[in-house]
């Protein structure tokens, strides 16, 4: 009973950061169509600006509270920054082109960002310490949990509703999801397709970031966390379905039990595990849990 | 071009090779094996690319291909490099088969993403696993080749006679191949999967065939690596491995079998040269320069100055036409 | 003699939308059958389960008294229902003559002889002969993105004819063609089917069409057959003057 509540926390936490994430990844898919493979690199340069902010902070005199707002800040610059340019200056150009070159040129761009990151900031792993013990411990039963990894749940439940809230009960929410339904019917119904665009991938790109900024304290910042945050959110999007918020959050929640379940009861297994629910799922179930059926027409 | 016109073509391009290598420095000599070794592997990603799919993991084979050669080598004691590089494809054919009809329920970007998932779970395995020597990788001696034993300068020679050698006949095989029925009805499959259907074939059917054959491509381009490097590690199944063999593929484009080789080669070279000057900006410079090459040359180098020709034949029979566009032989 | 195409109590529902509803056609050999009906009537549905792209609800299609609910549209297609689309479905970057070969080679692309190259084995000539039948010899050399709309409608129906099929679908096969092209186009496709020995059934909206080269006509509406008969009577009935022609007009 024990070993089961374990894994339900366990899985859970991990399932947190993860859920952001990849809510990141099905959005710019659900509007612009594209899989962005360097949306593992995105969370890394997250969590490095984050790094960076943290320590700035610290240096400046600031509280160790303050130090979640600059993670905070430091996922939005990111964001700011780098949504607008990759997504006017270089996905543009590929529009037209097919999913198959749009999922090339992410590619590159994964590559771009990689050794973009360690010009910056180096190879040697950064540790974010400050923020990890704001919030103290929890006893749930006999076990302790470090606080922080429940503001993480907390933290998804926040951008899961906001983004679910923001998606169905605001104008700009209506529009966004009728560009998802469908592209030319929107642009003839005189959508700014461009702006819902650049303003989905920065939302995107500010997702992966935070993703990446908050999991930065628990986890040791360093070359490589990319390629592994990539798979496995598109093990989550593909369990839910492409372009499904429902879909992200279920599908992250099974990847996040299934491989708290892999690594108390067999730790070899952990990888497996979730690569095992993906195909059963794509077995199963092509298009995802939560993706419509859709209609095909000859 | 006819099948006879293409195997002359091979047969010459081979000797001429094999003549040259023996004028090249060491250095050189090392630097083309290797394109030999690994473009074999890209000349998979471009038979499934004539389906209109990418494989974001070849290096799944290729580190198949090389650990079946080098276990073999260590345990068993086996070491004629021609049995070892059958062994090493049919390792990877192996897997590639099982994989294959698996994969080929896939269009477009779950293909893709699912390939890079499989590699990065070898990856996974192989670095955790001591008995295979972890992330370190281990060594292998030199092979032999009917019973001759590779040592020294002639040594060299004849693993970069081996990898030209194999991988000129493999691409020989793949240019016919893609000039069969199996390779236009792949070329079909890339314009239009519903209409294949709706004429009698499988498109599952032929894509995992495809795949299969690229698979035992990957593990051939592992087994000459590792024969040539004496070395295996885990970065063999590494995502940035099969991004490299995706570079040369789409640098070499679609329609040539024989530009793979001169975008190995291409790849090779710009990689001695950022290893000597910008070290650690490697992946930065592919990344950028495969963009420079989706934006500015669509269709690779087989595509240079055959584009017109091939869009607008002025010669009678259309297939030639056709052909005129893949045939850089 | 047994019928080419007998379809028995064919059901199928898109949720609340009945798109078939007890639909039983018997097609005999040699005939050249029009469906009729306005926009979801039902009768791409029927084409549609008929080559296995949609499995009915309920009920059985036979070819030539073989059942062949719940093939795969290759497994049918190789039993000899072949089909055109209403959007033609070309391989665009391909010449026409390529898209020749690749529909007289598709359905051999598994077993040794797909390793052989696409123009031997008599395929040439078979592409050839069926270009020349369509009047489209010389768009041969012609990638298929160069060619105008007539062109490529003809070139889908090209395609469909290579395997000498039993049943040839047409899907409209006049949509998008110009009015003073739609009879040449159309005698060139009959002569064609006449030559292929084939058994014919197209959707057609143009009423001009129909009576000139159907002798049956079977106009479907709401997923049901309201009228089947010679185009002469089907055209007069009541209720396909309210339901479809009204409408069509």
């Amino acid at each position: 009973m024990a070993l089961a509540a374990t894994i339900v926390v366990d899985g859970l936490i991990y399932a947190s950061w993860l859920f952001v994430v990849a809510l990141g990844l099905t959005l710019v898919f659900g509007v612009l169509q594209i899989l962005n493979i360097a949306h593992g690199s995105l969370y890394a340069v997250g969590a490095y600006a984050a790094a960076s902010a943290v320590g700035l902070f610290a240096s400046l005199g600031f509280a160790p509270v303050f130090s979640l707002l600059a993670m905070l800040l430091a996922a939005m610059a990111v964001a700011l920054i780098l949504g607008p340019i990759l997504e006017r200056g270089l996905l543009r150009l590929f529009y037209g082109r097919g999913e198959v070159v749009l999922l090339l040129v992410t590619y590159a761009l994964f590559l771009i960002l990689e050794d973009a990151v360690k010009l910056i900031w180096g190879v040697n792993p950064y540790y974010v310490s400050e923020p990890y013990q704001l919030f103290g411990n929890v006893a749930i039963g006999p076990l302790f949990y470090v606080g922080y990894d429940f503001a993480l749940v907390v933290l998804a439940i926040l951008c899961g509703a906001a983004v679910w809230f923001g998606l169905n009960r605001t104008a700009v929410g209506k529009i966004v999801l009728a560009v998802i339904h469908n592209h030319e019917m929107s642009a003839s119904m005189g959508v700014n397709v461009n702006r819902v665009h650049w303003m989905a991938f920065t939302f995107g790109v500010f997702l992966a970031a935070l993703g990446g900024a908050f999991t930065a304290p628990m986890i040791s910042v360093q070359p490589g966390i990319s390629v592994s945050v990539i798979i496995v959110s598109f093990a989550v999007v593909i369990i839910g379905g492409l372009g499904s918020v429902e879909g992200a959050a279920i599908g992250a929640v099974t990847v996040g039990l299934a491989r708290a379940a892999a690594v108390h009861l067999l730790p070899e297994a952990e990888l497996f595990s979730i690569y095992l629910v993906m195909a059963a799922v794509l077995i199963f179930r092509p298009e995802g849990l939560f993706q419509r059926a859709a209609a095909r027409k000859i | 071009m006819s099948r006879t016109a293409i195997s002359v073509g091979a047969v010459g391009v081979i000797g001429a090779l094999l003549a040259i290598g023996a004028l090249l420095p060491s250095w050189l000599l090392f630097l083309v094996t290797m394109a030999a070794s690994h473009g074999v592997v890209s000349l998979g990603i471009l038979l499934i690319m004539r389906g209109g799919l990418v494989s974001f993991g070849q290096g799944l084979f290729f580190a198949v291909g090389g650990y079946a050669v080098a276990l073999t080598v260590n345990r068993w004691g086996a070491t004629d490099a021609l049995v070892l590089v059958g062994l090493g494809g049919a390792a990877a054919g192996l897997v590639g088969a099982i994989t294959g009809p698996l994969l080929a329920r896939y269009s477009g970007i779950f293909f893709g993403m699912l390939s890079l998932a499989l590699s990065m779970v070898l990856y996974g395995i192989l670095v955790k696993s001591t008995a295979l020597g972890g992330s370190d990788g281990f060594n292998i001696p030199r092979p032999t080749i009917l019973g001759w034993r590779l040592e020294g300068a002639s040594g060299d020679y004849a693993l970069y006679a081996l990898a030209v050698v194999v991988t000129g006949v493999a691409a020989w095989l793949c240019a016919i191949y893609t000039r069969s029925v199996r390779g236009l009805v792949t070329l079909a499959i890339q314009a239009n999967p519903l209409r294949v259907e709706y004429l009698g074939a499988s498109v599952r059917g032929i894509m995992a065939l495809n795949f299969a054959l690229a698979a035992v491509l990957g593990g051939v381009g592992g087994a000459l690596t590792v024969l040539a490097l004496g070395h295996i590690e885990p970065t063999f199944a590494y995502w940035t491995q099969s991004g490299e063999f995706v570079f040369v593929a789409i640098l070499a484009g679609p329609r040539s079998v024989s530009a793979i080789f001169a975008a190995s080669l291409v790849l090779e070279l710009v990689r001695s040269f950022s290893n000597l000057y910008f070290p650690n900006t490697w992946q930065l410079a592919l990344g950028v320069f495969l963009l420079a090459v989706i934006l500015f040359l669509p269709g690779g180098i087989g595509s240079l100055g055959q584009a017109r020709i091939w869009r607008r034949p002025t010669k009678g029979r259309d297939l030639a036409a056709l052909r005129a566009g893949e045939a850089a032989e | 003699m047994t019928p080419v195409l007998a379809t028995r109590g064919l059901d199928k529902a898109f949720g609340a939308v009945v798109a078939a509803a007890g639909i039983d056609i018997d097609v005999p050999a040699g005939q050249r059958v029009s469906l009729i009906g306005s926009n979801g009537a039902g009768k791409t549905t029927f084409v549609n389960m008929v080559t296995g792209y949609l499995k009915p609800d309920r009920g059985t299609i036979a070819l030539d008294g073989e059942n062949i609910v719940g093939l795969a549209p290759r497994m049918i297609v190789r039993r000899g229902i072949c089909r055109s689309f209403q959007i033609p479905q070309l391989c665009v970057e391909l010449t026409a003559m390529a898209n020749m070969l690749v529909a007289c080679a598709a359905a051999e692309a598994s077993g040794l002889s797909s390793w052989r190259a696409p123009d031997d084995d008599g395929r040439r000539e078979r592409a050839e002969g069926l270009l020349e039948r369509f009047g489209l010899q010389r768009y041969g050399d012609r990638p298929v993105s160069e060619l105008p709309g007539g062109v490529r409608k003809l070139l889908d129906i090209a395609m469909a004819l290579t395997r000498k099929p039993r049943l040839l679908l047409l899907d409209e096969p006049t949509s998008g063609v110009s009015a003073e092209e739609k009879f040449p186009a159309m005698d060139r496709v009959m002569e064609a089917v006449a030559g292929e020995a084939a058994t014919m059934v197209f959707v057609e909206h143009d009423m001009d069409i129909v009576s000139a080269y159907a002798d049956r006509v079977i106009a479907f509406y709401a997923g049901r057959v309201i009228a089947d008969g010679v185009p002469a009577e089907v055209l007069r009935d009541a209720d396909v003057r309210r339901y479809v022609t009204g409408a069509a007009a």
